[in-house]
């Protein structure tokens, strides 16, 4: 699995953050989106793709290989 | 009360709440035929931009498309894009479209939405799809005057977004502060000051009453002129085609904690009246975060989990410069302080008390992590007494 975000969409709503903590973070400042792996292991595949659903922005792609 | 991983599902409604039904139900693993009709033309697309990116130019259309095309087209759905669905017959399991087609379900999922309130006279604008959004746009810029009635979430950014563009915007709100009952007195008021403070013209505790040729009637009678009027004045739930149905509707679609309004009917995002056992009560929420996550719940509930869906609620507005967020469920508080941060400074973080618990969090203007540790107490149900410091300044709604 392969995932990216786009930066600019997001709203720093958190959730994906809430869902995945060791793929997503957010900045300090703005709370905007930072990708911490972009090759996530499998143990977290299920909550990556939860967290690319729920999005409010739809700022969340994934890749599935 | 599932379907089996074959059995054919329906979604109704093809926006973000549908959407996140039809994705959850292939990634639970159905296999079976997913039908989803929307009504507008397009495939789905997000909302909360129109009001804000799409209004001021910043975006453009194809950045509101919910799905890249493969993604969307790997879900294998059976699209059924600028057809309206008119009715549903439960006992025989079928949904009626507007072209006449009956078709048969196993499970259906509603997810239909809401559309604008309008007011009395003649037409306006409002601001529900990408078509009205590109319409105002076309209306708003320096030399252009545009009344828009009611301040809510919605009529707050467009004003926003209208005086960003040098439109001469009049913004009209029978409430004596805006969104008091959403975010409190307090919090309205400072939001009513950052209006005024961009030049809006914002006129409390004045109710339109009808939409006249150049402008809007005023319940005074009075006229307030303008080229433009943007009709705010919040929304329906898009339940008539479900009339005579046998389901329960009472401002929305009456659903249960786990989001079934009948067995193997389930509703979401917008439309669903469902009961939160986090609150412990009975909400319908406009908000697109929820939208997203009741479309998955509905659909794990519709192949069987039996998950309560019993989510924090999260809302965003941009207004002006501000980037107003809140968790938890404020509508209805008893209180409201400042934990963090003050009012006046426009940065701060509010908590809000009902009964004896901790329901909200709204910040402006602070780090959005900080935020996160508040919605963790909401989460867990804490006691006010025990998650707000004693220091916080106390402030009566």
């Amino acid at each position: 699995m392969h995932v990216e975000v786009d930066v600019p969409k997001c709203v720093a709503s958190g959730q994906c953050v809430l869902l995945a903590p060791d793929v997503f973070d957010q900045r300090d400042e703005d709370g905007l989106v930072v990708l911490v792996n972009e090759n996530p292991p499998a143990e977290v595949h299920d909550a990556v793709r939860e967290s690319a659903t729920v999005c409010p922005a739809s700022a969340i792609r994934l890749e599935e290989s | 009360m599932s379907v089996t991983p074959t059995g054919r599902v329906v979604v109704v409604g093809a926006s973000a709440a549908g959407l996140a039904a039809a994705e959850t139900l292939r990634r639970e693993g159905h296999t079976g035929t997913i039908t989803l009709i929307g009504d507008e033309p397009t495939t789905p697309y997000d909302r909360p931009p129109l009001s804000k990116e799409i209004l001021s130019g910043a975006w453009s259309p194809d950045r509101l498309s919910l799905r890249a095309p493969a993604d969307l087209d790997a879900l294998d759905l059976d699209a059924r894009y600028g057809c309206a669905a008119i009715g549903v017959n439960v006992s025989e399991s079928t949904v009626l479209l507007a072209d006449g087609t009956e078709v048969p379900y196993d499970g259906l999922i509603v997810a239909t939405g809401v559309r604008p309130r309008l007011l009395p006279g003649r037409p306006a604008q409002v601001l529900r799809t990408l078509d009205d959004a590109l319409a105002l746009k076309d209306r708003l810029g320096p030399g252009r005057t545009l009344a828009v009635v009611g301040a809510g979430f919605l009529g707050a950014e467009a004003a926003s977004v209208a005086a960003g563009l040098g439109t001469h915007v009049t913004l009209l709100e029978p409430a004596p502060v805006p969104l008091a009952n959403a975010v409190g007195e307090d919090v309205g008021r400072i939001l009513a000051q950052v209006h005024l403070d961009h030049g809006v013209d914002l006129r409390t505790g004045t109710g339109v009453s009808e939409v006249v040729p150049g402008g809007v009637r005023l319940d005074d009678g009075s006229v307030v002129e303008a080229d433009t009027v943007l009709v705010a004045v919040g929304s329906r739930p898009n339940t008539e085609w479900l009339t005579g149905s046998g389901l329960t509707l009472e401002d929305g679609l009456v659903c249960d904690e786990f989001c079934a309004a009948a067995p193997e009917v389930y509703g979401a995002g917008d439309v669903a009246r469902w009961h939160n056992p986090l609150f412990d009560t009975s909400m319908r929420i406009e908000h697109r975060t929820n939208a997203a996550e009741q479309g998955m719940a509905a659909a794990c509930n519709l192949l069987g989990a039996q998950r309560q869906f019993a989510p924090v609620p999260y809302f965003w507005s941009d207004q002006y410069d501000l980037k107003i967020r809140a968790y938890g469920h404020l509508r209805g508080h008893d209180e409201m302080r400042v934990a963090e941060g003050s009012l006046e400074e426009r940065k701060f973080t509010a908590v809000y008390r009902t009964a004896d618990r901790l329901t909200g969090v709204l910040s402006v203007g602070m780090p959005p992590k900080s935020t996160l540790a508040w919605r963790h107490s909401i989460a867990l149900r804490a006691r006010w007494q025990d998650a707000v410091p004693a220091s916080s300044t106390g402030m009566a709604r």
